[in-house]
């Protein structure tokens, strides 16, 4: 496929497009051909300038120079209207679809299926989206409520919406990000069968393993620039990461031997309801050394969530016990705990983490604000604030042109890296780290790891909630797995394999998952 | 406006001149919409046969073309600017106080009870008098602020509430004749309160019979730089503005929710409380039932105009004050309603929560991200 890919007609031409924000070129003087068939991986870290790219083939924004050609046409008028009547259709990352309305009705949408003047023909738009979903492979049932369905089935509601407008090229927005691993397996199935029939995919992703297991092309962008072109077969992780950073990238963390210390977090049979009421968290029990990285594995949505927030104080636990360097702070606030020693990375970077509209300054003191020296009594003070923030700017090596530059406009990378500069250089004793590395590019994520194992090293106890395995694989040095608030199992790091601990993940329990593995009777922690 | 018309051509200017436009022109849209309500305004008066030049130039005499005018308009303006703070506090903060109203008049009841019933030295007697508004908006408003970090009961439902029942009660207050609360025994037509002691009266000129240019304008600018400093500078500012633009964060930095809501309603009603005892010590003395007929209202467009910047309060302020002012003249040299005024006024507000058009029109880029979701959060509520 890769060597006959280039015969076919290419379908979408991108010569020489530039695109200027005020203070950056977000793409200087960047070419792509799309083949028909093809599925061309678009690698790049968070603000390489891929969206700004697809953005532009999609007709959100013009570009300065350059043109763009769809089946050799060029394609003049700038608006998505254009692009979708010219077959160009596109997946963003947030879905646009409307909760309260059925698959079809948020299908249709904009295109009605009418009968006589205004009268929507439901039973005929449900046909023509059941024979889409049966031609391309995409489950769904058109009369499913949207606000039912699983972040999968929305997606494939995404890419039906585009199809059904007869689009034939394809754009996916980093459409694996919100998918669980068997979601992203069946993801890559779907674009591989849409490239079988004869549809042009875009992908965009910075993860490498799925361009590697999808793409029939790959082409790097960095700081704006194609930095490379390539295939699967002639690439590897290793090498598509150097080309993406600019630089060899260690994927591996390493990693030496703990030397475990006390005792810092107990939790004890701990119950924490979640927003609808329901127990998120049944029973938990876990104990953290100072010194030791455990690692909370488990699919999204299995309680982590109320865990973290339970240990922070930010949710009210139902029952149980917390205990932080022998305090309980079961049900403390979150400023108690903070001033413990607790540091937290939460999940959410956005809603919780950072203040987008508040300057890199007042983000890098937001918890700290009111103690000396960032204040005297009840009146701040700039100056330390302002150097404070640069050095933090400077030590953990976030991009920006000045500290005064709202945290909005940062890259998701160097957003977290301010929060993790942040909690990170403030007196620890543990660390909550919650998806410390979600959606951020491969040089922000080396360089995370690598403070959290440092951390651990000086002595801090880390917990890290992670729903990428590899992640939680290559840092924790033991390891609980958590399916339905309960954690399943606790084991070192190298009990059990990667494919066992995704079992557990699954809710296999572990006398089956035990059967595959003879070392287990010797771990610690069963039940 | 040459700047408008530069930006509205198409053709490349001179590259300096876009891109200092493109910079700084985010920051002039209130600017902009005063200026496009001005000429939709005028295009009205001249389509419906009158004559808009000779109504604008009344209106400019009438506010801002003689001392006695500015004096006037400055008069005006103060507590527009005072309550104009109060929304813009409560803005900061997240929440959307639409019960400046009821503030004013819940302080003002508080200022007369002081002024009626206690005697000081004036040094004494105008601060009591103040912070006694102070007090008593703070309070009012605090119920709203309350029920919001207790319940999570809307702000916007419940300070419109809080108005009618401060609006009733001061009526009530005033008119009750058996026994005789606030009104005035001495004339008992007068649908006013008794005349608050000389030693409360806040000083001033005396311009003509009607205008006295009194303290109150001092103490407006003391509290713009007050309120500034505050918000950007204190610690409970930040946990203020924190509050208003990331709940999420500021629960997560360890800063307490309800305890920020309710201190920012407080605060914002001690403002409107202390605009209250502005006009009441400084004006007419007195507090009648149809006192502030609407300023607690004014005072969100003041606010929103200026963006709930405290500095922009001081312009849009006195711009609110001077089409007010303005308007008799106009209306005698154009012999046209003083309601015109009222339709400016609504264009400029609808120019600047249509910010969309204002950009539209003036070529203008869209704004640093941040400063705009906190405006329309204000408008959602949340």
């Amino acid at each position: 496929m890769t060597q006959q890919g280039r015969d076919r007609p290419v379908v979408l031409e991108a010569r020489a497009i530039t695109r200027r924000f005020p203070g950056v070129v977000a793409n200087d003087n960047v070419s792509l051909q799309l083949h028909q068939g093809e599925i061309l991986a678009l690698l790049g870290e968070n603000g390489a300038g891929k969206s700004t790219l697809m953005n532009i083939l999609y007709g959100l924004y013009h570009q300065d120079e350059g043109e763009i050609f769809v089946r050799g046409q060029p394609l003049r008028v700038s608006s998505p209207h254009e692009s979708i009547q010219r077959g160009i259709g596109m997946v963003h990352q947030h879905f646009q679809l409307v909760p309260v309305m059925t698959v079809a009705e948020n299908v249709i949408l904009g295109n009605e299926v009418t009968r006589g003047p205004g009268w929507l023909d439901r039973r005929r738009a449900g046909e023509q989206i059941r024979a889409i979903s049966r031609q391309y492979g995409l489950e769904v049932d058109p009369d499913a409520l949207i606000a039912d369905l699983d972040v999968g089935a929305q997606q494939r509601v995404e890419i039906i919406k585009a199809l059904y407008r007869n689009a034939d090229i394809l754009i996916l927005d980093e459409p694996t990000a919100v998918l669980t691993p068997q979601e992203a397996d069946d993801l890559m199935q779907m674009m591989r069968k849409l490239a079988r029939q004869g549809k042009s995919i875009i992908f965009i992703t910075h993860k490498l393993r799925e361009v590697l297991a999808v793409a029939d092309r790959i082409m790097v962008l960095r700081a704006g620039r194609v930095v490379g072109e390539t295939t699967p077969a002639e690439a590897t992780e290793a090498s598509l990461a150097a080309m993406m950073v600019g630089r060899s990238v260690m994927l591996q963390v390493e990693r030496g031997e703990m030397r475990p210390g006390a005792v810092v977090l107990e939790v004890t049979n701990l119950h924490v309801r979640d927003d609808r009421q329901l127990l998120a968290v049944r029973g938990v029990n876990l104990q953290v050394r100072a010194g030791e990285i455990l690692g909370i594995a488990g699919v999204q949505g299995n309680g982590q969530t109320e865990l973290v927030q339970a240990l922070t104080g930010l949710r009210l636990p139902e029952s149980g016990s917390v205990r932080i360097a022998g305090h309980d702070v079961t049900g403390a606030t979150p400023r108690r705990i903070s001033e413990l020693g607790v540091a937290h990375i939460p999940e959410d970077r956005q809603r919780d983490g950072l203040v987008s509209s508040y300057p890199l300054t007042d983000n890098a003191v937001l918890e700290l604000y009111y103690l000396a020296p960032f204040a005297r009594g009840l009146v701040r003070d700039d100056a330390a604030v302002r150097d404070h923030a640069e050095r933090l700017v400077q030590e953990f090596d976030v991009r920006t042109p000045t500290v005064t530059a709202p945290a909005s406009s940062l890259s998701g990378g160097n957003q977290q890296k301010l929060i993790v500069a942040r909690e990170f250089t403030r007196e620890l004793r543990l660390l909550i780290a919650a998806q410390p590395t979600r959606g951020i590019d491969v040089g922000s994520i080396e360089f995370i790891h690598n403070q959290i194992v440092k951390k651990r090293d000086e002595g801090v106890a880390v917990l890290l909630v992670s729903a990428e395995l590899d992640e939680i694989l290559s840092l924790s040095d033991r390891i609980a797995v958590i399916y339905h608030g309960e954690i399943v199992a606790t084991v070192n790091n190298g009990e059990l394999s990667r494919e066992q601990l995704g079992l557990l993940m699954a809710g296999a329990s572990l006398s089956e998952t035990a059967a595959m593995s003879p070392s287990l009777a010797h771990s610690e922690g069963l039940s | 406006m040459a700047e408008a018309v530069e930006g509205r051509a198409p053709s490349p200017g001179p590259a300096g001149f876009r891109e200092y436009y493109a910079r700084y022109a985010p920051y002039l849209v209130p600017v902009f919409a005063v200026f496009t309500a001005l000429v939709v305004g005028a295009l009205m008066i001249g389509l419906t046969g009158g004559d808009w030049l000779a109504a604008y130039i009344g209106l400019w005499e009438g506010s801002f073309g003689t001392p006695i005018a500015i004096a006037s308009t400055v008069v005006r303006a103060t507590p527009f600017i005072i309550a104009g703070l109060a929304v813009a506090v409560a803005f900061k903060a997240g929440l959307f106080n639409i019960g400046a109203e009821g503030q004013l008049y819940a302080g003002s009841v508080c200022v007369v009870l002081v002024g009626t019933l206690l005697q000081l030295p004036p040094v004494l007697h105008i601060p009591v008098g103040i912070f006694a508004g102070a007090i008593g908006g703070a309070a009012w408003a605090s119920i709203a602020g309350f029920l919001k970090a207790r319940t999570g009961a809307h702000e916007v439902i419940n300070t419109i509430m809080l108005n009618y029942i401060a609006i009733r009660l001061t009526d009530w207050l005033i008119r009750s004749k058996n026994p005789y609360l606030l009104g005035d025994p001495a004339d008992p037509s007068s649908a006013r309160t008794m005349y608050i002691a000389e030693t409360m009266r806040l000083p001033g000129f005396r311009l003509s019979d009607t205008i006295v240019l009194h303290l109150g304008i001092l103490i407006a600018i003391v509290l713009v730089f007050l309120v500034a400093w505050f918000l950007n500078r204190t610690t409970i500012g930040f946990e203020l503005r924190t509050v208003g633009s990331n709940p999420g964060a500021a629960r997560y930095a360890g800063m307490s929710v309800p305890k920020t809501i309710i201190l920012a309603m407080a605060f914002a009603g001690a403002l409107a409380g202390i605009g209250g005892a502005g006009e009441v010590m400084g004006v007419r003395y007195a507090l009648s039932t149809d006192f502030f007929s609407g300023l607690g209202f004014d005072a969100i467009a003041v606010a929103l105009l200026a963006r709930a910047n405290p500095i922009g309060i001081v312009f849009s302020g006195l711009l609110w004050g001077g089409l007010l002012t303005g308007a008799r003249l106009m209306q005698v040299r154009a012999g046209l309603s003083i309601d015109v005024i009222k339709i400016v006024q609504a264009l400029i507000i609808m120019f600047v929560a249509a910010d969309q058009i204002v950009r539209f029109i003036y070529r203008i880029p869209r704004p640093p991200p941040g400063e705009e979701t906190m405006i329309s959060k204000g408008w959602g509520g949340g």
